[in-house]
């Protein structure tokens, strides 16, 4: 009888969250397909009626969609390819015997707890500034033309902004687990004459792999919703040149009113993050065994 | 001869991370720097570093020009309403099903972490119509509420992974003894959980006070916590390198001494316990 009685009462105490996540998540989400569906302008009220896919024609048939498509994939990619490949090079160097090591640590992470308005202002100002920006500071003082980050390499300087930010979380992850590779392994793998690089893909690197990919996965849902750091700076400009999919759906909905199309969006940047979270879920499951 | 080689090795390695960690925490570093400045040092060629005239005129003029503390208080209620609301609806529910899991308990968390999942613009149109016709746009409570329901799912599994690790014996051992339920909450797992959901607090408290999408689309001026303050600096008038500094450094220092205490829960928490 205890056990029925615990179980109901354990139902009970989990169907909030339920509930709340639900109205959360499923409700809105219905909405915005809903929208899609229909034509919908907030400057037209009562002008609303139902297109079937007249939305989704005209948003996959839109050329900024497909710039933008593209340069959310060139901007997540080239996120990852750095902090993937940095986070592993600078975990391992932390990952030494040396002096201060939890110092190093500390100054390392600190990126990541900057917001994301600071973090893009800072750069954009007091680094890629041409004139008063230090980048640009250093260029003239070696005799070279200051370059204007912003405007110049518009999508490769938000890379650098956000790859900034988080450097830290994948730096953060490698090493902690690299500290739980088995030391004991790595010296007999040393005493049978493995140079530094066989260590490295034979041992290291295979050890790492579930980090790897954890990494990869979890960066890569929150790339897909870099905001902030767009707003701030180029505003998705310029033309096109920043605009992702996020920032797309954004401008549709909050400055163009078009509910209709930017719901279309939405549901575009939805069915492409569960292609990614699809992998995660899968990967995350296994840990519940 | 064999220890000074190693000793050589070390100092070259330190030399190196600590070359890597400064270069990559230096853009804090020049932030608080040129908080300390005039706009006039702040721009100087060649670039000044610490020998200018200290001084804590920006700091004074950033709160009297905006005034930057309402703001700041925004923030704070904002961060720690939606982890409180967050802590209070989740502690049970990770509770039951760390304890008591049933048929269906991996399910239902592998479907609240698929709500993280989904990108926020695929509902922010609804969201952004509900909260207008509901007169919640630049209110707190409507941020609070977005915040406190966007972290939900990683409070939840975070919890979660924590509670597991209380092993399940003790609980045994005490129901054994006839503790209640009650008595079992109170005296066997409180005190073995309270770490768990000290460090799940502190996660969601950095996660929230970070937070820039739903805060620059939500908030305006009445409500806007300092993600959206610090956003109005992107269209600046005449000098205003110091005035920003001083406006980050008062944004990110609480947040910058909390993570530091946070560091390892931060990996356990951000990979939902696939890497601990």
């Amino acid at each position: 009888m205890a056990t029925l009685h615990q179980r109901s009462l354990a139902r009970l105490m989990v169907a909030p969250s339920v509930v709340l996540l639900f109205l959360w998540m499923i409700v809105p989400l219905g909405m915005t397909l809903w929208f899609s569906f229909q034509r919908y302008n907030l400057l037209m009220p009562g002008m609303e009626e139902f297109t079937g896919l007249g939305n989704y024609r005209y948003f996959l048939s839109d050329p900024g969609f497909w710039i933008s498509l593209q340069n959310t994939l060139i901007m997540v990619g080239g996120i990852l390819a750095i902090t993937v490949i940095g986070g592993i090079a600078i975990a391992i160097l932390i990952d030494q015997p040396i002096f201060g090591q939890g110092y190093v640590r500390i100054l390392v992470i600190a990126p990541f707890f900057v917001m994301p308005t600071v973090s893009a202002l800072v750069w954009k100002n007091m680094f890629m500034n041409p004139v008063n920006g230090l980048l640009g500071q250093v260029s003239r003082a070696f005799g070279a033309q200051p370059v204007d980050w912003l405007s110049q390499y518009p999508l490769f300087s938000i890379i650098v902004i956000v790859s900034w930010q988080w450097l830290p979380f994948a730096t953060l992850i490698f090493l902690t687990s690299l500290q739980s590779l088995d030391s004991e392994q790595v010296e007999a793998a040393e005493m049978d004459g493995a140079g530094i690089w066989a260590r490295f893909t034979n041992l290291t690197l295979p050890h790492m792999g579930r980090a790897i990919t954890v990494v990869i996965l979890i960066e890569t849902i929150f790339l897909l919703s870099v905001f902030a750091e767009i707003l701030v700076t180029t505003n998705g400009g310029p033309g096109y040149q920043t605009t992702t999919l996020t920032y797309l759906v954004y401008t549709q909905a909050l400055l163009q009113f078009d509910v209709g199309g930017a719901s279309a969006g939405g549901i575009i940047a939805v069915i492409l993050a569960n292609i990614v979270a699809f992998f995660l879920m899968r990967m995350i499951g296994k840990t519940l065994d | 001869m064999a220890r000074k080689v190693t000793n050589t090795r070390k100092w070259i390695f330190t030399c190196l991370a600590w070359g890597v960690a400064l270069l990559i925490f230096f853009p804090i570093l020049w932030t608080i720097l040129t908080s300390f400045k005039t706009e006039g040092d702040a721009v100087a060629t060649p670039p000044k570093f610490l020998f200018f005239d200290w001084t804590l005129a920006n700091y004074r003029e950033v709160q009297a020009r905006s005034d930057y503390f309402s703001h700041f208080m925004n923030s704070v209620i904002i961060a720690l309403g939606s982890t409180a609301l967050g802590l209070l609806v989740a502690i049970p529910a990770a509770w039951a099903m760390a304890f008591q899991p049933g048929k269906q308990t991996k399910n239902v968390l592998m479907w609240m972490l698929s709500t993280k999942m989904m990108p926020a613009v695929g509902v922010l149109i609804p969201i952004y119509i509900l909260f207008q016709r509901m007169g919640l746009l630049d209110s707190r409570t409507g941020v609070l509420i977005v915040l406190m329901l966007m972290n939900l799912p990683i409070i939840i599994w975070m919890l979660y992974t924590y509670f597991r690790e209380i092993p399940g014996e003790i609980l045994e051992a005490s129901r054994m003894d006839g503790a209640s339920l009650w008595n079992e909450i109170r005296y066997v797992l409180t005190p073995m959980a309270v770490p768990g959901i000290a460090s799940t607090m502190l996660l969601n408290i950095i996660l929230a006070w970070n937070e820039a999408f739903w805060t620059l689309n939500l908030t305006t001026s009445r409500a806007a916590p300092l993600t959206t303050f610090i956003a109005s600096y992107s269209s600046p008038e005449g000098l205003f390198y110091a005035k920003l500094s001083a406006a980050s450094t008062m944004a990110i220092a609480p947040i910058l001494i909390m993570g530091w205490f946070s560091q390892k829960q931060l990996v356990r928490g951000l990979t939902f316990g696939a890497v601990k």
